[in-house]
C-alpha cells in the first residue's frame, strides 16, 4: 500500500461521489425548474381520462400529488427531504402500480438490466480487444482489414436501429428467436434446462445487438493503441532478443495496450448503459430501459425519477469499481 | 481556415473511406435538399392512397396515413440534418471554451473543470434525458430539444481539445508570443486555433452522429417533438401504426436504411480524419527536415 | 569482424501523395576489428542510428537497404546480414550481436517485472530446463556487472534512468556477445550516470574481448571511450580515424567544428556553432553534402562528390582541400 495508490483510490472514490451529486441534483433540479409542471400533468392525465371531477376534488389531488411529489415548502427543504428519501430507499409510490412503491419495481428490473450489461459488456470488450490486438499486430492482412471494415460498418448504428434491425430480421422475417420479455411465459425460475434455455434465447438477440455495437468500438480502438504499442521501444528491444512472438503479442504489447482500454471501458459505461435502456425497450426485456418506457406510457413521474436516479447510482458504481481494479493491471499505480 | 479546406481535399483525394463518407453525406444533403421543391406539405396527410408498396408514382410508397414515404423523407432528413448540427455547434461553445480554459489555464482551474467534465463523461445521459423529456412533453420543440442534447454533448471533446491544447502550450511559438507580450486571449485564437480546428472538426462530426442517434432514440420513445418529421418521428409514427405487423414495411426501411447510410458515412469521415491527425502519419507526411532518426 | 561495403539505406514512402526517398545512409563503408571500440558521431539525423539498425539487419519498411552489404566473420563464417532472415537472423542476434537501442528510459517493458523480462530474454536463445538454475544465472550476470539482484523483483518504473540502461545492457550481454552495438547509451542520463554507464560498457568489452560500437553525438565520450572515431555527416561518413588523431589533427571542416565546439578547461572564448542546418536527407545538395556550411568550399565541392580517401594509415577522409593537397604533395 503506497501513497500514490492510496491517493488514486481516494481520488475514484471522490469522483463517484461527484457524479453521483452532480447527476442526482440535477434530476432535482429539472421538475422543478421545467416550464411544465409535473402535478399539473398527471392532473391533466386523469381528467383526460373522462372522469368527471369536482373542482374540490381536483384541489385535494393536487395537493396530495404535490406532498407526493415532494414539490412543497421552499427549494431547500425540497432538497434536503429529496435527499434523505434517497438514503432512507424510498422513493416514494408509484402512480401507474399504485400503491407499488418504486424502490420495488425497480429491485425487480435491476437485476435483469445488470445481467444484460454485464455479460455484453464483458463479451464485446473481450472479443473486440482480442480480435482489435491480432489486427493490430499482424497488419495489413486481409483478414484484419475485413474485420476492420466490419467493424467499422456496425460500429457507428445506433443502438435503437441495430436492436430493431435485429428484431425485424432474427424474429419477424426468420422467427429464430422470440420477439420479446426474458422468459417464456408462466415460466417458473428453476435451474433445469427449460428455464435457462428460454432464458438464454430470450438474452439473445438484446446481447447481441450491444454486442455488435460494442464489439466494432474495442476493435477498432484496441487496433490504434497497438499500431502504437507495437513501435514501443520496449517492444523493438524484445523483437531484436528475438523474444517469442506469441510473447511479445500477450506480454508486451497486449498487457500494455489493454490499459488504456479499461480507463476506457470505465468512461463508456455509462454510453452502454443507455444502449441497454433502449434494446430493453424494442426487445420489451424486462429491465429499467422496459420500466422507463412504461413509466413514460403512464405518465408515472416518481418512476421515472427513481430510473434516473438508479441509473446514475448504478453506472457510477460500476465506474468506481472498474476504476479500483485497474491497479491490479497497472504496477504503475500499485507500487512505488 | 485554409488549412482545414486542405486536410478536407487530402482526405478526399487519398482515402477512399473518406471519399466513399462524403459522397454518400453529399447524396443524403442533396435528398434533403429536395425537400424544398417537394409537392406535398409533410404536415397533410391522406393525400395519397395509404399503405402503397414502393412504385414509380411513390418511389418509397406510401404510409398508413396516405403520407408520400420519399418525400416525406426529404423533410425527416432535412430536419435530423439541421437538428444535428445545432446540437453540434451549440455542444462545441461548451467544449471549446472548456477545453481551451482548461488547457490554458492549467493548475486549479484545469483541476477543477477536469473534475467536473470527467462526471459529466461517466454520467449515463439518457435516462436523464428521457427525465427532462417526459417533464417538457407538449411543450418540446426541436431547437429546445437541440440545446438540451447540447448540453450534455460537450464533455468527451472538452478533454480532447484540452489535451491538443496542453501539447501545444509546450511548443516555442507559445513561449514566444507570450514573451513578447501577446495577450493571453490572442495567443489562443491567432496561434492555437488553428492547430486546435482540425481536432474541433472531428469532434463536431462525432457530435453530430451521436445527437441525430440521440434524437432517434428520444423521439421512438415519443420523447421527441413528434408533429414535426425526423428520422426518429418518422419511425414513431410507423411503430405506432403497426407497420411492420400490417406489411408496411417501406415505412421503416426508408428510415432506418438512410440513417444506417448516414452513420457510416459520417464514422468513416470520422476514423479517416483521426488517422490524419495521428502524428505519426503525420510526422511521415510533412516535407522538409525531418528526423530518419526514428521513424 | 565485420566489413560494411558500399552500404546505402534509404527510407521509402509514400503518403497522402507525397512520396520520399530519405537517403539516411548513403554509401558507407567501414571496417571494424575484434576488441576494439568504434564511435560514430555527428549531428542528430545525420543517419547513425539508420547505420546501426542496419549493422544489426533491423530494416524493416519503409526502411530498405539499396545496396551494399554488412558482412559478419562469426567463427570463420561470413554472414552478410542484409541478405538472411527469419531464423537465421534470430540465431547471430544476442548471441553474437547484441543491440542496444536508443531510448534508455523505454527499452523495458512497463507491465512486466525485470525477472520476467530476463526470462523472455534468455529463452529466446537457451531452453530454460531448471527455475533454479535461471535464477542463479540472471543474479550471477548481474553480480559481474554490478548490479543489485533485487532489481529482478522491481517494475522498470521502481527503478532509476541509470539503472534502467544498465539493465539494458545487462539484457544485451546475457550471451557475451562478440559485437555490441550501443546507440545513445547515455542520453537522457546525467553527467555522474553517464560515467558509471559508459565504464561498465567498456568494463564489458575489455573482459570479453568483443568489438563495441557506440554512437552518439557527444564527442566527449568519443574521447573518453572509443579507439577509433567515424564522423558522419548527412548520410556519409567524412573522416574516420584513430580517437587522438581525429582529435589531435582534425583534417575535415565539419570536424574541426565538431571538435571546436566542445568545451576547454580555461578556455573563456566563447563556441563557435556551425552556420546553417544538416541538409534535407529528402533532397541532399549536389557535390559535397557539406559545402553549403562549409567555409572553405570551392567550386569543385559544389559540383563533385569527394571520396572517403586513406590519407594516412588507419585515417580515411573526404574532403577535397585535404586530397587534392594530398595529391599535390604525391605529385
Amino acid at each position: 500500500m503506497s501513497s500514490t495508490f492510496l491517493r488514486y483510490i481516494a481520488q475514484r472514490v471522490v469522483q463517484c461521489i461527484l457524479v453521483i451529486f452532480i447527476g442526482i441534483t440535477i434530476t432535482f433540479l429539472v421538475p422543478r425548474f421545467s416550464p411544465t409542471d409535473p402535478v399539473e400533468a398527471a392532473v391533466n392525465r386523469a381528467m383526460m381520462m373522462g372522469q368527471y371531477s369536482h373542482p374540490d376534488a381536483v384541489r385535494m389531488m393536487k395537493e396530495a400529488l404535490t406532498k407526493m411529489y415532494g414539490l412543497d415548502g421552499t427549494l431547500g427543504q425540497q432538497y434536503i427531504r429529496f435527499w434523505k428519501g434517497l438514503l432512507s430507499g424510498d422513493l416514494g409510490p408509484s402512480l401507474s402500480s399504485f400503491p407499488k412503491p418504486v424502490m420495488s419495481l425497480i429491485r425487480t428490473s435491476l437485476p435483469w438490466t445488470a445481467g444484460l450489461l454485464l455479460v455484453s459488456a464483458i463479451i464485446s470488450w473481450t472479443v473486440g480487444n482480442l480480435l482489435g490486438c491480432l489486427a493490430g499486430y499482424f497488419g495489413n492482412q486481409r483478414w484484419s482489414q475485413v474485420i476492420g471494415m466490419i467493424a467499422m460498418a456496425l460500429h457507428p448504428i445506433p443502438y435503437y436501429i441495430m436492436a430493431f434491425v435485429l428484431l425485424v430480421a432474427l424474429a419477424y422475417v426468420i422467427p429464430v428467436f422470440p420477439i420479446g420479455g426474458a422468459v417464456d411465459i408462466g415460466l417458473k425460475p428453476s435451474l433445469g434446462w427449460i428455464y435457462i434455455s428460454s432464458l438464454l434465447r430470450h438474452a439473445f438477440l438484446p446481447a447481441l445487438s450491444l454486442v455488435l455495437i460494442g464489439v466494432g468500438g474495442w476493435f477498432i480502438g484496441m487496433r490504434t493503441l497497438v499500431t502504437n504499442v507495437v513501435a514501443e521501444d520496449y517492444v523493438t528491444y524484445a523483437k531484436y532478443a528475438g523474444v517469442s512472438d506469441r510473447t511479445i503479442m500477450y506480454q508486451y504489447v497486449m498487457k500494455n495496450a489493454l490499459l488504456p482500454q479499461i480507463t476506457g471501458l470505465a468512461m463508456q459505461i455509462g454510453l452502454i448503459f443507455n444502449g441497454a435502456l433502449i434494446t430493453e425497450y424494442v426487445f420489451s426485456y424486462p429491465g429499467l430501459g422496459y420500466l422507463a418506457y412504461n413509466a413514460i406510457f403512464t405518465g408515472d413521474y416518481s418512476l421515472i425519477m427513481g430510473v434516473a436516479i438508479f441509473s446514475i447510482v448504478g453506472v457510477s458504481l460500476a465506474v468506481l469499481l472498474i476504476d479500483l481494479a485497474y491497479p491490479l493491471f497497472d504496477p504503475r499505480v500499485k507500487y512505488q | 481556415m485554409r488549412s482545414l479546406v486542405r486536410i478536407i481535399a487530402d482526405l478526399y483525394r487519398y482515402d477512399g473511406r473518406c471519399r466513399f463518407g462524403f459522397t454518400v453525406i453529399l447524396l443524403i444533403v442533396i435528398f434533403a435538399l429536395l425537400s424544398f421543391i417537394s409537392p406535398y406539405d409533410p404536415g397533410y396527410s391522406y393525400y395519397a392512397a395509404p399503405n402503397m408498396p414502393p412504385s414509380r408514382q411513390h418511389f418509397f410508397g406510401t404510409t398508413s396515413r396516405g403520407q408520400d414515404v420519399f418525400w416525406l423523407m426529404t423533410f425527416a432528413v432535412r430536419n435530423s440534418l439541421t437538428f444535428g448540427v445545432t446540437t453540434a455547434l451549440l455542444s462545441r461553445i461548451i467544449a471549446v471554451f472548456v477545453g481551451l480554459t482548461a488547457g490554458y489555464k492549467g493548475g486549479m482551474v484545469d483541476r477543477i473543470m477536469m473534475v467536473i467534465n470527467d462526471s459529466f463523461v461517466v454520467l449515463p445521459v439518457l435516462p436523464l434525458l428521457i427525465l427532462i423529456n417526459f417533464i417538457m412533453k407538449g411543450v418540446m420543440t426541436l431547437f429546445r430539444l437541440a440545446v438540451i442534447i447540447s448540453l450534455f454533448g460537450w464533455p468527451w471533446d472538452a478533454r480532447l481539445i484540452r489535451s491538443q491544447v496542453l501539447s501545444l502550450k509546450e511548443r516555442e511559438f507559445t513561449f514566444t508570443s507570450r514573451f513578447s507580450g501577446s495577450r493571453t486571449s490572442r495567443v489562443l485564437l491567432t496561434e492555437h486555433l488553428p492547430f486546435v480546428m482540425p481536432i474541433i472538426l472531428s469532434t463536431t462530426i462525432n457530435n453530430l452522429l451521436w445527437a441525430i442517434g440521440m434524437e432517434v432514440t428520444l423521439a421512438v420513445l415519443g420523447l421527441s417533438n413528434i408533429s414535426i418529421p425526423t428520422i426518429g418521428t418518422t419511425i414513431y409514427w410507423a411503430n405506432q401504426h403497426q407497420a411492420l405487423i400490417s406489411g408496411v414495411w417501406w415505412w421503416l426501411a426508408a428510415p432506418v436504411g438512410i440513417s444506417v447510410l448516414l452513420f457510416i458515412a459520417l464514422y468513416l469521415l470520422v476514423v479517416g480524419l483521426g488517422e490524419y491527425l495521428d502524428p505519426r502519419t503525420r510526422l511521415q507526411r510533412m516535407k522538409g527536415v525531418l528526423s530518419d532518426e526514428r521513424a | 569482424m565485420l566489413k560494411v561495403e558500399n552500404l546505402k539505406a534509404y527510407y521509402q514512402t509514400e503518403m497522402y501523395g507525397v512520396s520520399r526517398n530519405v537517403r539516411a545512409v548513403d554509401g558507407v563503408s567501414l571496417e571494424l576489428q575484434k576488441n576494439e571500440v568504434y564511435g560514430i558521431a555527428g549531428e542528430s539525423s545525420c543517419g547513425k542510428t539508420t547505420l546501426i539498425r542496419t549493422l544489426f539487419g533491423a530494416f524493416d519498411p519503409p526502411l530498405r537497404v539499396v545496396e551494399g552489404t554488412v558482412t559478419y566473420s562469426l567463427d570463420g563464417e561470413s554472414v552478410d546480414v542484409t541478405k538472411i532472415q527469419g531464423e537465421r537472423l534470430r540465431q547471430i542476434r544476442w548471441k553474437q550481436v547484441s543491440y542496444i537501442l536508443q531510448g534508455s528510459m523505454s527499452l523495458l517493458n512497463p507491465v512486466r517485472k525485470i525477472r520476467k523480462t530476463f526470462w523472455d530474454f534468455t529463452r529466446a536463445h537457451e531452453p530454460i530446463t531448471d527455475a533454479e538454475k535461471f535464477e542463479a544465472m540472471a543474479r550471477n550476470h548481474l553480480n559481474r556487472l554490478g548490479l543489485p539482484a533485487q532489481v529482478l523483483d522491481s517494475y522498470p518504473h521502481q527503478l532509476s534512468g541509470g539503472m534502467k540502461q544498465r539493465v539494458a545492457i545487462a539484457l544485451a550481454t546475457l550471451f557475451e556477445p562478440k559485437v555490441i552495438l550501443a546507440d545513445e547509451p547515455t542520453t537522457a542520463l546525467d553527467v555522474i550516470v553517464q560515467r558509471g554507464v559508459l565504464q561498465l560498457l567498456k568494463r564489458i568489452q575489455r573482459e570479453t574481448q568483443s568489438t563495441l560500437v557506440i554512437v552518439t553525438h557527444d564527442m566527449g565520450i568519443h574521447a573518453n571511450i572509443a579507439d577509433r572515431v567515424a564522423i558522419m555527416y548527412a548520410g556519409r561518413i567524412v573522416e574516420e580515424g584513430r580517437v587522438k588523431h581525429i582529435f589531435g589533427d582534425p583534417l575535415h571542416p565539419y570536424t574541426k567544428h565538431l571538435i571546436e565546439s566542445l568545451p576547454k578547461i580555461g578556455d573563456k572564448s566563447t563556441r563557435t556553432s556551425i552556420p546553417g542546418a544538416p541538409p534535407n536527407l529528402g533532397d541532399p545538395p549536389p557535390g559535397c553534402r557539406f559545402h553549403p556550411r562549409c567555409p572553405y568550399a570551392e567550386p569543385i565541392c559544389r559540383r563533385e562528390s569527394p571520396h572517403l580517401a586513406a590519407v594516412a594509415n588507419d585515417r580515411r577522409v573526404a574532403c577535397f582541400l585535404v586530397t587534392t593537397k594530398e595529391n599535390a604533395h604525391v605529385s
